[in-house]
């Protein structure tokens, strides 16, 4: 529990399409980064320093600003051995944690099944977006997702705010346990009448939200935004999920425009996002998880960077111990596996420590074994 | 208002196909149940979805680069395919013989193994195996590609015993051990694909298959109980002996055709709900030396499955389909169809990319909370539209007979129209109510037929929305 009384919450936030790691978190004192990036390489005077090796992308103002304020652990090298460069399969291990298998259990969904095992809450997971992350994938467990908060809801076709209204009177009447139905239509009306409760619940949310900061008008901030009014109306969610438009970080070209751009919309949103939860008081319990499901090469191809490993991820919070964790994978020619960078941090040890310090939960059974517990909460 | 034989020729369209309007439904039952069951087996007999259109109006139709432009295409030939069985056969297949796109990663080959189902989902049962042991698709997702002489790798001659042929038990028995399965993936080794081309620069071409002899392990081995230097097509000629054989598929059927069974794991201890219909496709499939089509014959022609209405979950893509079936749109190729191919990933069922080779939990597993709100606010979206051809149909047919209507005759006449559809006494009280608190359903002037429309639509939305409707 945080120091205002509030249960802690994780947020995650995908950065969907493998994040350019190199470009990311900077090494620019070392001359091999400017010759691997004659096209889409940062000049060393445009870098935002955090010591003489590395700094941050230039359009990251904002989270240089709170990393400068000990709020933001950067992993550096982070990943796991046998990587995929598949955006699918690596996604899906990030999700489930199993490099070596195909599996269909989340993270997510198995710390829901440890926070609320009786399902006391229908919305303590949230996904915002359409489709449900296999993060979040765990029998038994509901996860709400909202594609659109505003329009969240059971039965929205039907026009008319009295019409709606009265339909959703026959639904509750239609899903209303009866006697003599057999188990699955008896599971149907069960699942029914939690939906129906959790859009009822959720439906609140923007009803309740106030707020004087104004997110930037593109769907990381939607996204971002959506997660806040959920968080600050008090419904008990304690995991949320987000994510950038699909594949946005997929760079292969364009990238010096593209990956400014859209570091420029993190780095914004993120700071709108803890500025709006902090003038509400509710920043110090959530915290900020943003992942990438893999890197990307080390030499650019002329206008972007191919499918890589080894790529950074951050965790942000008022009681993180800010600064670089892990180890810059080295550049040097003989140490690149493929073109790649070897990964330093596995992704899990990320997990355990959130799962285990910030959520209070046995990490061992979520993420499939045990991994370093990191310095960082 | 329900007339019999239209009931059960929409049972059979709902199961054997992607459902039918009542237009379609009518001429059906003119033809004859039988007949029509004969027409169903014999796609050959029916023209092939215009592929030439498809490419010509969506030009990604002709290079299937991405999985989502796959799943499209194969959305649109549900909705659109004159030979409705075959395609339900290849989503059938899809869900036993898995593959999936996150592992392939390529999505032309997605599309070509879809086409091993088109072209092998109602023959022979020993082609089809033999064909899928071939197929460069499934060679590369069960990493056949690593199955060597000098080092086996066991992936695809495990699977190919406990998923695709035989499951692990039946009866509470193991069908085969450890070393079954050893000789199996040795027999298979060589079985691989020539080298392929690189990506750049004309981008992803098909994988093909290739034999390589010198990499095949020729020795003796002995597989169930019968000792020889077995290579892969023997293996499936002693697995199609096999009474497991039989019964795997004939569950896998009933499951999929007739009433949802519980998941696979449970099969080698949980009986089969209905042993007697099992046995009837046991000996089907048996006395036809594994003839699909003659297995379906039986089963489509049998009281069980007639008497099975309602007793099964629509799957994602049938309620996909189904509704865009129903409403009547995108039954041309235009824009806009990719959203709705969508909408079976976030009903759960992603089609070419299930979450693991077993395929995606079907029956009561489908729905969940978000699911169940997806469902039913996607089909309710579709069938309010009182400007889809489909939705005026039924308007149209609502609006014959008398001026005024009384509320039970309107919900009754919708539930029809719409399917048949059976509900509920509960649900169908809430539904007349509704009715009645609309007041009087009159169409004698041009006003009150357009509010009667309205009032269609609307009772078609909430017909949608029970729990009912989640049946077919």
């Amino acid at each position: 529990m945080a120091s205002n009384g509030k249960d802690r919450v994780l947020v995650v936030l995908s950065l969907s399409g493998g994040n350019d790691g190199v470009n990311t978190v900077i090494p620019y004192s070392n001359p091999l980064y400017h010759d691997y990036r004659p096209t889409i390489g940062i000049p060393e005077d445009q870098v935002l320093r955090i010591n003489d090796e590395v700094g941050f992308h230039p359009s990251m103002i904002e989270l240089k600003q709170m990393f400068d304020e000990g709020k933001v652990a950067v992993f550096q090298g982070a990943g796991y051995p046998h990587p995929s460069l598949s955006h699918f399969r690596s996604m899906d291990i990030w999700h489930t944690c199993e490099p070596d298998k195909i599996a269909a259990e989340g993270w997510l969904g198995r710390a829901i099944k440890q926070i609320d095992p009786t399902t006391e809450n229908v919305l303590t997971g949230v996904n915002i977006g359409r489709g449900l992350p296999r993060a979040f994938v765990m029998p038994g467990v509901p996860v709400a997702s909202v594609g659109n908060l505003e329009t969240y809801g059971v039965l929205t076709g039907v026009s008319g705010e009295a019409e709606r209204m009265q339909a959703l009177e026959v639904f509750s009447h239609m899903y209303a346990p009866a006697i003599g139905s057999g188990p699955v239509t008896d599971y149907l009306r069960e699942t029914g009448t939690g939906a129906l409760k959790g859009a009822d619940i959720l439906k609140e949310a923007p009803l309740k939200y106030s707020s004087n900061v104004e997110y930037g008008n593109f769907p990381i901030a939607w996204g971002m935004r959506d997660v806040a009014q959920v968080h600050l109306a008090d419904l008990g969610v304690r995991i949320l999920y987000s994510t950038s438009p699909y594949n946005a970080f997929d760079t292969h070209a364009k990238e010096a425009g593209d990956h400014a751009r859209l570091w420029r919309q993190v780095s914004q949103t993120v700071s709108d996002f803890y500025q709006d939860l902090r003038e509400h008081h509710r920043g110090e319990e959530v915290l900020l998880f943003m992942f990438s499901e893999f890197g990307r090469r080390a030499k650019d191809n002329g206008g972007g960077t191919d499918h890589g490993t080894g790529s950074v991820c951050f965790v942000i919070g008022d009681h993180v111990k800010g600064g670089l964790y892990g180890e810059y994978p080295s550049l040097k020619q003989d140490d690149l596996e493929d073109g790649n960078l070897r990964y330093k941090v596995d992704f899990r040890s990320v997990y355990t420590t959130m799962l285990e310090k910030w959520l209070g939960l046995d990490a061992k059974p979520i993420v499939g074994g045990t991994y370093e517990t990191l310095s960082f909460l | 208002m329900a007339d019999r034989d239209i009931a059960l020729m929409a049972h059979l369209m709902r199961r054997a196909g992607f459902g039918a309007t009542r237009d379609d439904l009518e001429a059906y039952v003119a033809k004859g149940y039988e007949a029509t069951v004969e027409e169903l087996l014999h796609p050959e007999r029916q023209p092939d979805i215009d592929l030439d259109l498809m490419e010509r109006y969506l030009p990604e139709y002709g290079n299937l680069g991405a999985i989502d432009f796959n799943q499209q295409a194969w959305v649109y030939r549900m909705i659109n395919t004159k030979r409705q069985l075959q395609e339900k056969m290849s989503l059938f297949w899809s869900g036993v013989h898995c593959t999936g796109f996150a592992k392939v990663d390529h999505g032309r080959m997605m599309s070509v193994y879809l086409d091993l189902f088109r072209q092998h989902g109602l023959g022979n049962f020993k082609d089809l195996l033999i064909e899928l042991s071939k197929h460069p698709t499934m060679v590369q997702y069960l990493d056949n590609v690593d199955n060597h002489k000098v080092n086996v790798n066991e992936n695809y001659g495990r699977e190919l015993l406990e998923l695709f042929s035989m499951g692990v038990g039946m009866d509470g028995q193991i069908n085969y051990t450890e070393d079954d399965v050893k000789a199996c993936s040795r027999a298979f080794t060589g079985w691989n694909l020539h080298p392929a081309m690189p990506v750049f620069p004309y981008g992803r071409a098909v994988w093909r298959f290739r034999y390589d002899p010198t990499d095949h392990d020729n020795s003796e081995k002995t597989f169930l109980g019968q000792t020889g230097r077995w290579n892969g097509e023997d293996i499936v000629g002693i697995v199609m002996q096999q009474p497991a054989t039989a019964r795997f598929i004939a569950r896998h059927l009933y499951n999929f055709f007739v009433a949802d069974e519980p998941q696979v794991p449970a099969w080698k201890d949980t009986p089969p709900q209905d042993m007697n219909a099992i046995r009837t496709l046991e000996e089907a499939f048996t006395e036809s030396k594994g003839e699909m089509r003659d297995v379906l014959s039986t089963l489509f022609n049998s009281d069980f499955f007639k008497n099975a209405r309602f007793q099964k979950v629509k799957s994602p893509a049938e309620v996909v389909a189904g509704t865009m079936r129903l409403v009547k749109d995108h039954t041309e190729v235009k824009l806009g169809l990719w959203p709705i191919a969508m909408e079976c990933k976030y009903m759960g069922q992603d089609l070419l990319n299930p979450p693991t080779v077993e395929g995606w939990h079907t029956g009561r597993e489908w729905i969940d909370s978000g699911t169940l709100v997806e469902r039913i606010n996607f089909v309710a979206d579709q069938v309010g539209d009182l400007s889809k051809p489909g939705v005026k149909l039924i308007v149209d047919r609502m609006s014959i007979g008398t001026s005024t209507m009384s509320p039970e005759a309107f919900v009754d006449g919708c539930l029809d129209l719409i399917g048949p559809v059976e509900v509920s006494q509960q649900s169908r009280r809430s539904l007349i109510e509704h009715a009645k608190s609309g007041g009087e359903l009159r169409r004698a002037t041009a006003a009150q037929r357009s509010s009667f429309a309205k009032r269609v639509a609307e009772m078609l939305q909430l017909i949608v929305a029970t729990p009912e409707y989640q049946y077919a």
